[in-house]
């Protein structure tokens, strides 16, 4: 939960100017002078592309209503984006460019752990701010000038999986057995872990973990040793395509998923399928209330919902991924409206003083590696669609706490 | 490790059979141009990739059955694959430049799925999906059994023409020393021409078989690269059967590393086996 009560009255102030200044934009001038260049990479291409897409749809749209506006600092705001291919490697050889040729005067963070820490690394040699939105490791983020806005907390492996035992433990028929089978893609692989652990402390019996290489195509046999496991409940540390071929090769042998958790499954395909009602997963925004009174949800869900279903994704909702990228850009909107410059230093420490109301709810960087609190969340897919229902205060109005 | 029980390791196995015969499948048009035509073809897998996003489309927009719709893609990469041979033989492209060529035209291909289909997630919902029957404790699922037999099919088909046919024979010829078999009157343009179109028209099959079974994505073209070229190169190049036969291997046993140690080590079969057919059969490649 969040602590309003901790809030520093400069912060209430500053949100406050933030929020005027959003209702009284559109009487503002339109933004004139040298265009102010954002830079950063995404996956435009390669096995990450398909959430890459998201967030490329995502700062289209900011961009365009940044500029609707008055931009920032009253100019315009151009973007330069780059494809990195889903190679942390060549991530690095374009934030280079971004930074020594590009000139871009503030920086966004690419699509991914791996791609964000060789953004990262870039970033502290030439002492660029940083923002970025989906960040997997946190204690991997060491620089001081890097501000993720994917509000997981510094702890995302102990605070994350204990959500998921806490919406399970207050639900109809708590699991006393569990399975953990988890790809070795990192981050997901690093919360798998977490939630081994964690389910030892609170006495959940393991019957079975098992671990696979990213990119693996025949999932019966990991089906088959699930069904023969009998688990209560499945901690899937699953991550796009996984989840729904694990699931497809459990329909095959006729194994129906108990309560089953899937880690970073892609939302559109799971929702269609009909060997996926019930399943959960985590997430820090969907499109429904209370959530939708967040700062900015209403405004930017029309516009996202539109051009998703205009740009041909399955699912055109917002949700975590949307929601991550849209935050940060508005992180970086706030820090130079708040800052009043484009000072990199400046806007760090602006960050670090302030909170900044964003779709997720208000966001601090005042803690460990720059993370405020887990803003995460359980969601549930039931009667097709992706609901929230734990923490009870985030759950959508009506809905079952957990459909078996 | 864990010993497994029976019905487990045979579930697996069966699962591990299944896979293989799609390996083999995707095999099959690979090591007919590789090892007669001489090119490595690594556009195959894009081909594939785009039959299966031509089966999705045509299944879900125009009410096509999955299967019929070959009847379609089939023939247009049967066509494809000429045009490509055409231009590889009108620019005289060695094997090696084959391999960048196509790396090339793989790109170019996966950029067109992408941009056609977004990189986004497709599952093709058919009513096959649904049909699976049970032999004793065996869940025997009805894509991957069509997969198996296709697969079956097509190797042994092509194994017989090559075989028992003049113009397989006349293939073969070609393929052995194409100066000698023109000498003897055997159209090697011609027929190289048609050995490429069925190279290309069975990753479309191939391609009919994998939207049966998987979710769709661009970029999912490179995850089949590695297991593939194992079963081309364990089964032999230019031979039909042999694809089939090393993909189930590593399909097996892959899958029976699965069911008794951790799921990670699969891999490393595949191409352990490699390394050890390499090493040991050096010269039957």
């Amino acid at each position: 939960m969040i602590n309003f009560s901790s809030f520093s009255r400069r912060s209430v102030l500053a949100l406050s100017a933030l929020s005027a200044l959003g209702l009284s934009a559109s009487a503002l001038a339109a933004p004139s002078g040298t265009p102010i260049k954002v830079g950063g990479t995404l996956a435009l291409t390669g096995p990450l592309s398909a959430t890459a897409l998201i967030h490329k749809l995502v700062g289209e749209i900011y961009i365009e209503e940044l500029n609707k506006k008055n931009g920032l600092l009253g100019r315009p705001v151009e973007w330069v984006l780059k494809d990195d291919q889903s190679k942390p490697d060549l991530a690095r050889t374009l934030y280079e460019q971004i930074v020594t040729v590009d000139k871009a005067d503030l920086l966004i963070g690419p699509y991914a752990t791996a791609n964000i820490l060789s953004a990262m690394g870039v970033a502290q040699r030439y002492n660029k701010l940083l923002v970025h939105h989906t960040f997997g490791i946190p204690s991997l983020a060491k620089y001081d000038m890097q501000f993720p806005t994917w509000a997981t907390g510094p702890s995302p492996e102990v605070t994350g999986p204990n959500l998921v035992f806490d919406a399970l433990a207050a639900g109809p028929k708590p699991p006393k057995t569990i399975a953990i089978v988890t790809s070795k893609f990192p981050s997901v692989h690093f919360m798998s872990v977490g939630a081994r652990e964690v389910a030892k402390k609170r006495g959940l019996t393991e019957v079975l973990y098992l671990e696979w290489d990213f990119g693996n195509r025949d999932f019966g046999a990991i089906a088959s040793r699930l069904k023969e496991a009998k688990p209560d409940f499945i901690w899937g540390g699953v991550i796009a395509l996984e989840g729904m071929l694990l699931l497809d090769a459990m329909k095959k042998i006729d194994y129906p998923a108990p309560q089953m958790f899937h880690f970073l499954p892609s939302p559109g395909p799971m929702l269609k399928s009909p060997d996926a009602k019930s399943a959960l997963a985590m997430t820090i925004f969907e499109q429904h209330a209370p959530l939708m009174s967040n700062f900015g949800a209403t405004e930017f869900a029309k516009i996202f919902n539109e051009r998703a279903a205009k740009a041909g994704l399955p699912d055109t909702q917002v949700d975590t991924q949307a929601a991550a990228s849209f935050a940060a850009w508005q992180v970086l909107e706030a820090a130079v409206n708040g800052a009043k410059s484009l000072d990199d230093k400046a806007l760090a420490a602006w960050l670090k003083k302030n909170t900044v109301n964003t779709i997720q709810g208000p966001m601090r960087f005042d803690g460990v590696n720059n993370y405020g609190e887990d803003l995460s969340k359980v969601k549930q897919v039931q009667n097709g669609e992706w609901v929230v229902i734990w923490p009870r205060a985030s759950a959508k109005p009506g809905v079952k706490h957990l459909l078996p | 490790m864990q010993i497994p029980s029976l019905e487990l390791l045979g579930q697996s196995l069966l699962s591990g059979l299944f896979i293989g015969g799609l390996y083999g499948l995707l095999g099959l048009g690979l090591s007919l141009s590789w090892g007669m035509l001489r090119q490595i073809n690594l556009a195959h897998f894009a081909l594939s990739f785009l039959g299966a996003y031509l089966t999705y489309q045509l299944s879900s927009s125009f009410g096509f059955d999955p299967l019929i719709t070959l009847v379609i893609v089939a023939p247009g990469f049967f066509v494809f694959g000429m045009v490509m041979h055409w231009v590889f033989a009108k620019f005289k492209v060695t094997p090696f430049n084959s391999l960048l060529v196509t790396f090339g035209l793989t790109v170019i291909i996966e950029s067109f799925i992408q941009w056609l289909w977004t990189a986004d997630y497709r599952k093709l919902e058919s009513h096959y999906a649904d049909i699976k029957f049970k032999v004793g404790v065996m869940y025997i699922p009805l894509p991957e059994l069509l997969t198996l037999l296709i697969s079956v099919g097509l190797a042994l088909a092509t194994w017989a023409v090559l075989r028992y046919t003049p113009i397989g024979k006349a293939m073969r010829a070609m393929s052995e020393n194409p100066r000698m078999a023109a000498a003897f009157g055997v159209n090697e343009p011609m027929l190289a021409l048609l050995l490429s179109g069925a190279a290309s028209a069975f990753a479309g099959v191939a391609g009919a078989c994998l939207a049966l079974s998987f979710t769709l994505a661009p970029s999912q073209i490179y995850a089949w690269i590695g297991v593939v070229f194992s079963a081309v190169m364990i089964g032999g190049l230019g031979n039909p059967v042999g694809p089939l036969i090393a993909g189930i291997v590593i399909g097996m046993s892959e899958a029976a590393t699965m069911a008794v140690t951790a799921p990670a080590w699969a891999p490393l079969v595949s191409f352990s086996l490699l390394i050890a057919v390499l090493l040991l059969r050096p010269g039957k490649i």
